[in-house]
């Protein structure tokens, strides 16, 4: 760990916020993407079923 | 081969799914190596002191911040005129994105300019446009939401993108436009005169980059999204015609 000196708290804080926004937003968007893709398999394979029906 | 192919939402989703891996592998390297570097093994700044590790999260974020905006409106210029799915919902996948790094670039250049300027916030013109900004991309993104119809909602945010476009602009040359405020120039600079030192331009580089890549790997992971809810909707709509 780098001395920070007096200033430790400033760039600390500056860097947990920017982490946690960046890892916040993957998060969300993986998220997001994994229930898309989930909802769509599962209109197309009901999709499917009708029309062999 | 066109670039127009890319319109077609299989071919861009056949594209994206081989791209998004080595996008996603390349912006952690460049991310890791970026912040690592400046933040372990760059030296103080003689006025500054260690605040000044902060440039490799600010400076990067605030640059998305524009860019993404920008690349909101030529994608939604590309929807308004040759009236294509894949490149309004690319818009609406990269405002989150953009929001973000708008909050990174506020919430940073305030937590850097307590000790530096002695306040959280000045009515500086760089500063102000730059939370104009924010709240355009919070009207964008309301506004998709607020709109069932998504080709209507295309082109309505698309012209709200247009608009915006101009704090995009302004919050990157307010410092030009006006010799007022407290932010400085830019630490950027084609010009190696007016750019920070290479002590701290290389790292900031490599920070940059993984920026920029983590933007293009979100967008495309979201516009993939987006294709998919997209076509989930057309399913159920005929589901129900049927």
């Amino acid at each position: 760990m780098p001395d920070l000196g007096k200033y430790a708290d400033t760039v600390l804080s500056a860097y947990a916020i920017s982490i946690a926004v960046l890892i916040g937003l993957v998060a969300l968007s993986i998220w997001q993407s994994r229930r898309a893709q989930a909802r769509l398999a599962e209109i197309e394979a009901r999709s499917n079923a009708a029309k062999s029906t | 081969m066109s670039l127009w192919e890319y319109a077609n939402p299989t071919r861009f989703m056949q594209t994206s799914g081989k791209l998004l891996p080595v996008v996603t592998v390349l912006s952690l390297a460049c991310l890791i190596v970026g912040l690592i570097w400046g933040f372990f093994f760059t030296p103080d700044d003689f006025r500054q002191g260690s605040t000044v590790k902060i440039i490799y999260l600010h400076v990067p974020s605030a640059l998305m911040a524009i860019n993404t905006w920008l690349m909101m409106l030529v994608t939604s210029l590309i929807w308004l005129i040759r009236r294509h799915h894949v490149s309004a919902l690319a818009a609406k996948a990269a405002a989150p994105v953009g929001i973000a790094m708008t909050v990174i670039a506020l919430v940073t250049g305030a937590i850097w300019g307590q000790p530096m300027w002695g306040t959280y916030w000045a009515w500086d013109p760089r500063l102000t446009s730059f939370l104009i900004l924010f709240l355009f991309y919070l009207g964008y993104m309301a506004l998709w939401a607020a709109i069932e119809n998504p080709d209507t909602a295309a082109d309505l945010t698309s012209v709200l993108c247009l608009v915006g476009s101009v704090f995009a602009l302004l919050s990157r040359y307010a410092v030009n436009f006006w010799n007022q405020g407290l932010h400085q120039g830019a630490s950027l600079s084609l010009d190696k005169e007016e750019h920070v030192a290479d002590v701290f331009y290389f790292p900031l580089l490599v920070s940059i980059a993984g920026f920029v890549l983590l933007f293009l790997a979100l967008v495309l992971l979201r516009t993939r999204t987006e294709i998919r809810n997209r076509r989930a909707g057309a399913l159920i709509s005929r589901e129900r015609l049927g």
